[in-house]
């Protein structure tokens, strides 16, 4: 059964595209989870969660189709991420049961109302945060053994990958309050400016953290970072992350924008996501599975790969419409406007 | 609490339930979408109140069930890949495919459109609206073809040949997406789904016509085209299941033994056990009662026909016998449970007492949960019935599960099992509060119920029925028919 390396490169190219696109948009709607305590009044929480609900249900799907596309196309890869993280891998679906149903029980009930804001809370933090770990733990290294994960229960736990876990938190905080300012006004908006100020610091000082402390994981990171000619590639990365932070804090304060905060923290997290390509590629499994060694046959990619091209950009305009659909400021006096 | 039990087990249990509960949901909310889809065309075209004041009522039962259908559903897919890592392994490049399809095709089509139609309506004008509810509709019915694409290659795979790392690989799509049992699965659990919101509006409008809404036109409508429905669907979905059981005949004929209780052989045509006492370790049916001669008659059209039972098959290729053949009696003996109700409503009806028949009613509002069980029991049927495979005759479930610790598995099952319990019994609990309050004149939006204090006093006042302490307003005088 051949495999096609073209293929599954392209194909791991538009995974990390799926992940890159839910990171971005769940990070945003699970962002408002995490900045709802900050929040405290009704009124203002009723806003947050319906600037979001029309769409927090598409944006979950690339979740799925992170997840589906990795069994579909890298099942070996699959197999043995799923039970290498099972224990963070339960916690975000858990949660993300929590956090789902509260955006409709919220609404059905006046005696509970407070607890299902505790579960919208709770479930947004945590998954957020297992979803930091999970990548942490990817990074940091799985055991394999043959075609199966050979490690223990708890090895995804480290410094390391609790160090992301909150670093994801602080992120998608980031992404919540730009959002934020995006869709409010007034007042409210300006809180959400300074969380966002606060929020950009903290991720910042993450990346930095993070940036630091992964070259160091794998003696291959390092080679691929910091040695000539790479380094000609590479250092490029840490220098735009600093341009693009030196510009959003400045339209954050100076020129008070409106779209351009949350503009700039996308590309923020874009520009993490080219580091951590860069830092993977062509592993799937950093230093143990390649990209090839985890692909189905050219017959399967390529059945699901014509069908890809085609569908995914009929689903991202009518996934843009329906934003545009829901554009504009939130009204506190009319719901969904 | 599951200490004795090794890591298969629990593995399989922990799957069992998380998909049972959440193909409850789906079983609804595909029928339910469709309903939604033909009251607003409905209201479109007839510019009748009854219809909008439905679709008001009906879509906010909709969206609790959507969402618990939707968590429930991202547990479904990672469970794969926790639980059953073996076989995702081998199976992938055959069945991940299909999956990816599923999301790309149907599961962003639902998504993306469900904003619009549970909060577009002013705003996209009443055409857009409309399609974004048939995109929803067609989008759950979608998902349901490709999922019970995977599921029935599972019980009848074709259309692959197996690697030398191991792995099942495609030869040819066509054959692996239309093997031989996936029509029969998707008309009968697809009409599963219809026949299971057929029975639970009914349920919803009979509960009203008993507490004094007669006059009410919205629960009219409703109860008379759910009558409908199960008066047509109910027999079809019996037709639809015998010849989907014909089908297992010729492919899994263990598992028609197992259904059928019969352990033995019988050469000279075989009865239909109504009922009995399944005994693996014997290997017989105890105080078993007959009648003879019939399953010959129903699953070969001969009372003659000689039948093979479970003696001619190895004891470890033997599915669990009480499990299957108990389920599958109780999905049976439910499919004509609403036969009788459809029946009876057809007799009402052409009484003129569809809305004044009491026992109707009760018989309506009893049977409104049947469909959800039976559509449980029918998936317990088929799904033990395969064992002791993953793909049948290709891959024991043993040998498909993930290397996983007892401890590990035991507590996320345990964790799986207080949530969903907690979680969906609140949201159940909403949906049949919901349920309680009446459809009424100038029933609220979505948009209306979720606008909070600022917006509703004044524009709305009814929006904030439905809410705790709930009133039941009055019956209106409906426009008489
Ligand atoms: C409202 C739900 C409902 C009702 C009333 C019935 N069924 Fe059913 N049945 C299902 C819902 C269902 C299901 C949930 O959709 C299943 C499970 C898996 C599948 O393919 O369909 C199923 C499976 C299933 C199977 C197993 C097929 C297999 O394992 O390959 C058979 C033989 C039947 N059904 C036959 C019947 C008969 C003879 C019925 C007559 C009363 C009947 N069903 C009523
Ligand atoms: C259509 C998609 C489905 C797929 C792909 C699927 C697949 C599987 C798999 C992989 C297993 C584990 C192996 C095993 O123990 O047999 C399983 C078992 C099981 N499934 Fe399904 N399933 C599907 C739908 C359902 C539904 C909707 C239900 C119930 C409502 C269900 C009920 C069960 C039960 C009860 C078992 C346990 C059988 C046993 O272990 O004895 N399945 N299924
Ligand atoms: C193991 C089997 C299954 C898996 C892995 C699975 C996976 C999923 C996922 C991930 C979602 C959420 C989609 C979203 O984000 O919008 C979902 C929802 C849904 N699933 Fe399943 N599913 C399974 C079984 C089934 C079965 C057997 C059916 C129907 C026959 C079904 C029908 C649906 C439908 C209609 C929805 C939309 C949500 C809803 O209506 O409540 N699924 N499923």
């Amino acid at each position: 059964m051949e495999v096609s390396i073209w293929l599954a490169n392209s194909w791991a190219f538009l995974l990390a595209t799926a992940v890159f696109i839910y990171v971005v948009l769940d990070g945003f709607d699970l962002g408002l989870g995490i900045l709802y305590p900050l929040f405290a009044k009704k009124e203002e929480r009723d806003l947050l969660m319906n600037s979001v609900a029309p769409v927090w249900d598409g944006n979950e799907t690339w979740l799925v189709l992170g997840g589906g596309g990795l069994f579909a196309a890298f099942p070996m890869a699959y197999a043995i991420i799923m039970p290498a993280l099972y224990a963070p891998i339960i916690a975000m679906l858990l949660a993300l049961i929590f956090r789902g149903v509260a955006f409709e029980y919220r609404w059905r009930t006046k005696r509970w109302l407070r607890y299902w804001d505790l579960a919208f809370i709770g479930g947004s933090v945590v998954a957020a945060f297992s979803q930091g770990v999970a990548l942490g733990a990817l990074l940091q290294g799985i055991e394999v053994d043959g075609r199966a994960y050979g490690g223990g229960w708890f090895d995804w736990l480290s410094p390391f990958s609790l160090m992301t876990g909150v670093a994801v938190v602080v992120g998608y905080a980031l992404l919540g309050s730009t959002w934020l300012v995006m869709k409010l006004e007034g007042d409210i908006q300006e809180r959400a400016r300074k969380f966002a100020w606060t929020f950009g610091i903290g991720t910042i000082g993450f990346i930095l953290a993070a940036s630091l402390a992964t070259p160091f994981l794998e003696n291959a990171y390092y080679q691929r970072w910091f040695t000539f000619p790479n380094i000609l590639i590479t250092a490029p990365v840490p220098l735009a992350v600093a341009a693009i932070a030196f510009l959003m804090f400045r339209s954050l304060t100076v020129n008070k924008h409106e779209y351009r905060p949350f503009i700039l923290a996308l590309s923020l997290f874009a520009l993490c996501f080219a580091g951590l390509g860069v830092s993977m590629y062509p592993y799937i499994i950093p230093t143990e599975v390649t990209i090839a060694d985890a692909a189905t046959p050219f017959k399967s990619q390529i059945f699901m790969f014509v069908g890809a091209c085609v569908l995914i950009p009929i689903i991202l305009a009518y996934t843009g419409y329906a934003y545009w659909v829901f554009r504009g400021k939130m009204d506190p006096n009319e719901g969904y406007h | 609490m599951f200490a004795e039990f090794d890591a298969v087990l629990l593995a399989r249990i922990q799957f069992a339930f998380t998909v049972a509960f959440h193909f409850i949901f789906p079983a609804f909310s595909i029928g339910l979408a469709s309903y939604l889809a033909v009251l607003n065309g409905l209201y479109l075209w007839k510019k009748d109140e009854a219809y909008l004041r439905l679709f008001n009522f009906w879509i906010k039962i909709f969206a609790v069930a959507f969402a618990m259908g939707v968590v429930s559903g991202i547990t479904m897919s990672y469970q794969f890949g926790t639980n059953w890592s073996v076989f995702s392994d081998i199976a992938g490049p055959v069945l991940g495919p299909l999956m990816a399809y599923e999301v790309l095709t149907a599961f962003f089509l639902e998504a993306g459109f469900l904003g619009i139609m549970l909060f577009g309506r002013k705003r996209v004008g009443p055409t857009l609206h409309m399609v974004a509810c048939l995109a929803v509709a067609f989008g759950t019915a979608l998902s349901a073809t490709w999922i019970l694409s995977v599921n029935s290659w599972m019980h009848t795979p074709a259309g692959f040949a197996v690697s030398e790392t191991g792995q099942f690989v495609p030869v040819n799509w066509m054959e692996i997406i239309f093997n031989p049992s996936f029509p029969y699965r998707l008309a009968h659990t697809l009409t599963a789904a219809y026949l299971t919101t057929a029975f639970i509006i009914g349920g919803v409008g009979a509960y009203h016509l008993l507490r004094g809404q007669r006059e009410n036109p919205g629960v009219r409508t409703m109860f008379s085209m759910a009558m409908w429905m199960a008066a047509i669907v109910a027999p079809l979905q019996i037709v639809l299941g015998d010849l989907h059981g014909l089908n297992t005949l010729e492919h899994q004929p263990q598992k028609v033994m197992a259904m059928e209780g019969h352990y033995e052989s019988h050469p000279e045509g075989a009865p239909l056990y109504l009922f009995g006492i399944p005994d693996d370790e014997a290997q017989e049916l105890k105080y078993a009662v007959g009648i003879p001669k019939l399953s010959s008659l129903i699953l070969e059209h001969d009372p003659n026909a000689p039948m093979e039972g479970l003696d001619t098959i190895p004891d470890d290729e033997q599915p669990p016998v009480a499990i299957v053949f108990w389920s599958f009696r109780i999905m049976v003996g439910l499919g004509f449970l609403m036969l009788g109700v459809g029946a009876f409503s057809l007799y009402a009806r052409w009484r003129k007492g569809l809305y004044d028949n009491k026992w109707l009613h009760r018989a309506a509002l009893l049977t409104s949960p049947a469909g959800l069980v039976a559509v449980i029991a029918g998936w317990i049927t088929t799904e033990v019935g395969r064992q002791p495979y993953t793909v049948y005759g290709q891959l024991r479930t043993v040998d498909s599960v993930s290397p996983l610790a007892a401890p590990a598995v035991g507590a996320s099952l345990m964790a799986f099992i207080v949530i969903y319990f907690f979680v969906f019994g609140a949201g159940v609990f909403y949906i049949l509060r919901l349920m309680h309050t009446p459809p009424h004149l100038g029933e609220e939006t979505m948009e209306e119920t979720r606008d909070g204090p600022i917006r509703t006093s004044g524009i709305t006042p009814a929006a904030q029925v439905g809410a705790e302490g709930v009133q039941t307003p009055h019956p209106e005088p409906g426009p008489a028919e």
